[in-house]
């Protein structure tokens, strides 16, 4: 039992750490940064807004120190969620125990280090595909045996169904993933250890709220599991068989409108992964009821952890074998699921594979396209969303009326501190050591027969920070920009609705002269795409041009963008809690370039910045309660004739 | 702004990108003032720049191609315009414009500009306004792209425009081999093989395409293999070999019947087959404009085929 946490500073989130262990959980769970998790110190242009904003910020071994200070690190299971920068955070985290003198073979733990989902969904990689499976290849390779409790991988199918998978999707991309690491850790490691690495990979699952067939989609990738490792791998020790995993239940359906009801939706999710004995979950995060208005506040966590309490210890759940076995109902659901997903994984194969190019680039593409049907059917209200799309009237809510709005809000001169506390950890230590040490790995780094982990190990302990290691390998491998999906996605099916806004498009882009041009873009580190990428699919569907580039622009970027692109509009997503700083840096540079168009943004954007943003210059700002897309092209379409009658008048 | 583009200053290029690209009258009528002032009268010859057509299938690794080549460019001291022409959406008429996240630069680099236009209704890959682009944007860069996807047609009407033609392919792609074999497309001035790091497919690609073209007695089409993926190779080759054909062309004569082939398409875009009909037909309206003065701006012969 855990919760997913950490913000700020080391030293305060080590403060979070102890007071949650002190109230019962028994793990750490460790949230990074976006900086922390792309490579990049807190004082890179990259950084700015993001430092200390999802997460802690880590820069280097002094950080490490302060984060898990008093902390028993060789009683305790810690997850961390790291991926592109893994091996660089592990390094870090067994530096920190080495030199408290714990015995790196008692370190318990799991590095989330999944490079293929954050392609497809969550954003936060640095380097391209093959450089990347090498560095999760090689710390496979490592742990294996300099660090044999760790689980150096944790395949995820979490982020896929945040991205809009179905429950096929899910297994069917998660599996292949899988079979893509175990297929190049096969090349590095002795044969007779290979059913031990194969007994190490742990999945983190995602449980959505339809939670009986999300229960038979546990059972059904348990089974595939055990398949692959007979038939593929040739694994027979049963306990190197056993389906592994962990699970945050659904984010992606927690409302914005009545959140209060989000409880009950978690709890149900809840019970998909543990229900059921012989699919039941290692590890349960829950999120909080809150998260779709802003970051959780420590009595949001608390709430939610309290949940798990009262499922483990008041009710009789976890007195009984397996509930399922026998049902006919269930074993109908996981041979239907089984059998989808053995089809989809065929067609990952025929792409490449998972960690080809082709391969991410068609199930980007999939995703995409199954995301937009499910937001499409919620519109439609074909899907319904209790206190969203039905049931909508509502008392009051007591919960978001305190004097913070019902979140966190984290101190933004957490970032400035953080900026001077590097540049002051850099001109302390042993310069000479620490070029020695980067020369070294970038050494390591071009010889792809060499494991990188003792060379990302040695300049954890002589002090380099995380930006410096993650350039230097960026230097070798290269620099690496995700596909987006949004290129194939395929065209909507007529709708009345969209036929409507398609003639006031036709209408609008005949008067302007052109048709209408908008830029749709995600500044900052933030890598959640899902709602960027549904806004400029819509925005094709209803007519428009829409100049997409993807994720982790600099306002900079942007602006030249818009200018050279000639937009009418420029639509702006931010889901980590950085609209306040980069927001205004953004208008600012579109200001300094001359390009005098209207600015929308969307994102979780509580209701206290809303009023800030507009009078910042932002012309509307959509929130999660704003599901109703085509409503939003109709209103930039309004903005963009707007605009053009008055500069038409004025001229 | 014409005049500005003609002196060189590349700041001005969006904003007269913008007008070109306006289909409303008076916009029309501004664009055409504008392009006279990169006309051939008044540049004093043919702008200097050289427009290269770039146009392969989907997926052949044409943007990370630009993305090296660009760079290549840069790295010689030569500016670079990039007219990134996607397919519309039959449907609705919208479009996803992509590219530009694939091509890397430095947002503060003014010697590139990328401009994504959508083809809008028509056949043959390039947006009504992309000719009229190219030529305004030839006044003020040192390279002027067109990049287009689809083999076998698209490269057609990029031929029209562009100096050099390369036609982009993907090792063990054969569909490039059949379409020269059997005269459906016409044979480029360049031909790029991508993907060289995979070693014997793109040789044999490279191979197989030299001797087809020796075969249709072409000898003249230089054949390149490039990797993109670091460290990249046959980049500097490529570009080499797009100057060297540049260096071969009759420049005068080619962008002379760029002009003339771009007043013809952009009267059919504004009057449509009936007022081709009502100059007696495409041959007759070719015939009409081959006896212009030569240094006439497109602009001016489409006003010239107006009038009739």
């Amino acid at each position: 039992m855990r919760t997913y946490a950490g913000h700020s500073t080391a030293r305060e989130s080590n403060a979070l750490y102890r007071k949650n262990l002190e109230k019962g959980q028994t793990g750490l769970s460790i949230a990074f940064d976006l900086p922390t998790q792309t490579g990049y110190d807190p004082d890179h242009d990259l950084a700015r807004g993001e430092v200390g904003k999802v997460g802690v910020s880590i820069a280097h071994k002094g950080d490490m120190h302060a984060l898990l200070d008093g902390i028993p690190l060789d009683r305790m299971n810690t997850s961390m969620t790291i991926n592109a920068t893994a091996a660089w955070l592990l390094a870090l985290y067994l530096a920190a125990a080495e030199e408290n003198g714990v015995d790196r073979g008692l370190l318990q733990g799991t590095t989330q280090n999944d490079i293929i989902k954050e392609y497809l969904s969550r954003g936060t990689y640095a380097f391209p595909p093959a450089p990347s499976m090498r560095l999760i290849a090689d710390m496979i390779a490592f742990t294996v045996d300099e660090v044999p409790k760790w689980n150096p991988t944790n395949i995820c199918s979490y982020h896929l169904q945040e991205a809009g998978a179905t429950p096929v999707q899910e297994i069917a991309y998660a599996m292949s993933t899988a079979m893509a690491v175990l297929d190049q850790v096969r090349e590095r490691v002795p044969a007779e250890a290979f059913p031990r690495v194969f007994g190490r990979i742990s999945f983190f699952v995602n449980a959505g709220v339809r939670f009986i067939e999300e229960h038979a989609k546990l059972r059904a990738m348990g089974r595939l599991w055990e398949e692959l490792g007979r038939e593929r791998y040739g694994v027979e020790d049963e306990k190197f068989l056993r389906f592994r995993y962990g699970v945050q239940v659904n984010s992606l359906g927690l409302t914005e409108s009545q959140p209060e009801n989000n409880v009950i939706r978690i709890v149900l999710e809840a019970l998909a992964v543990t229900l059921g004995r012989d699919a039941r979950a290692r590890a349960i995060q829950l999120p909080a009821w809150n998260e779709a208005l802003g970051l959780p506040r420590p009595w949001d966590q608390q709430w939610s952890l309290r949940i798990q309490q009262i499922l483990a210890y008041e009710t009789d759940l976890l007195e009984y074998s397996d509930l399922f076995r026998g049902s006919e109902v269930m074993e109908a659901l996981v041979q239907e699921l089984t059998e989808g997903a053995r089809a989809e994984m065929a067609v990952v194969a025929e792409h490449g594979g998972s960690a080809s190019e082709g391969g991410v680039s068609y199930m980007k593409t999939a995703l995409v396209e199954s995301h937009r049907a499910r937001v499409a059917s919620i519109e439609a209200g074909e899907r319904k969303v209790v206190g969203q799309n039905a049931f909508t009237s509502s008392e009051p809510s007591p919960l978001e009326e305190g004097e913070d709005g019902g979140i966190l809000t984290v101190d933004p001169r957490v970032e400035e501190q953080q900026k001077d506390a590097v540049a002051q950890w850099r001109s302390a230590r042993d310069a000479e050591a620490v070029a020695a040490a980067l020369a070294e790995l970038a050494q390591a780094a071009r010889d792809d027969t060499i494991n990188i982990m003792p060379a990302t190990l040695a300049a954890a302990r002589a002090g380099a920070t995380t930006g410096e290691w993650a350039q230097t390998l960026r230097e070798v491998f290269g620099e690496y920009r995700g596909p987006t999906g949004v290129q194939d996605a395929a065209a909507a099916p007529p709708a009345e609705s969209l036929q409507a806004l398609r003639d006031r498009v036709e209408e609008v882009s005949e008067r302007i002269g052109r048709r209408i041009k908008i830029l749709v873009g995600k500044p900052g580190l933030d890598g959640h795409s899902n709602g960027a990428e549904q806004i400029a699919v819509r925005a094709r569907d209803s007519g428009m041009d829409v100049v997409y580039e993807g994720i982790r622009l600099t306002p900079a970027r942007i602006a030249r963008t818009a200018v050279e692109e000639g937009v009418h509009v420029v639509g702006l997503s931010i889901l980590s809690g950085s609209h306040r700083e980069l927001i205004p840096d953004v208008l600012e540079a579109l200001r300094e370039a001359g390009a005098d168009v209207p600015v929308v943004v969307g994102g979780i954007i509580p209701r206290a910045d809303e009023e800030a943003l507009l009078s910042a210059g932002v012309a509307r700002v959509y929130t999660p309660k704003d599901f109703e897309i085509t409503r939003i092209m109709g209103d930039i379409v309004d903005l963009v004739a707007d605009r053009h009658a008055a500069t038409a008048s004025a001229a | 702004m014409g005049e500005r583009l003609r002196a060189g200053d590349r700041s001005a290029a969006p904003a007269a990108l913008n007008l070109i690209e306006d289909r409303t009258p008076a916009a029309r009528e501004q664009s055409r003032a504008l392009l006279a002032e990169v006309s051939p009268a008044r540049v004093g010859g043919e702008a200097p720049a050289h427009v290269v057509g770039l146009t392969g299938p989907p997926g052949a690794g044409k943007s990370t191609l630009l993305s090296a080549l660009v760079a290549e460019w840069r790295s010689r001291g030569l500016s670079v315009a990039v007219l990134a022409v996607d397919p519309s959406s039959k449907r609705s008429g919208g479009s996803l414009l992509g590219d530009r996240a694939r091509i890397a630069h430095e947002p503060g680099d003014d010697g590139v500009l990328i401009r994504s236009t959508a083809a809008g209704a028509r056949l043959g890959g390039l947006a009504p306004a992309t000719r009229e682009a190219a030529q305004g944007l030839a006044a003020a860069f040192d390279i002027v792209v067109i990049e287009t996807v689809g083999v076998g047609q698209s490269e057609t009407e990029v031929e029209e425009v562009a100096d050099t033609v390369a036609v982009v392919v993907q090792p063990a792609s054969g569909d490039t081999l059949q379409f020269l074999k059997a005269g459906i497309m016409e044979v480029p001035d360049v031909l790029v093989v991508t993907k060289a790091d995979l070693g014997e497919p793109a040789l044999k690609a490279q191979r197989d395409l030299s001797s087809a073209l020796r075969a249709l007695g072409s000898r003249a089409t230089a054949v390149v293999a490039v990797s993109s993926v670091p460290p990249p190779c046959g980049i500097g080759e490529l570009a080499d070999a797009l100057e060297a054909h540049r260096s071969g062309v009759d420049l005068a004569a080619r962008r002379l019947r760029a002009r003339r082939l771009g007043a013809l398409a952009e009267f059919a875009a504004e009057r449509g087959e009936a007022g081709l009909r009502a100059l007696g037909g495409r041959r007759r309206a070719e015939e009409l404009l081959a006896g212009q003065d030569p240094s006439a701006s497109g602009a001016e012969l489409v006003a010239l085929l107006e009038s009739r």
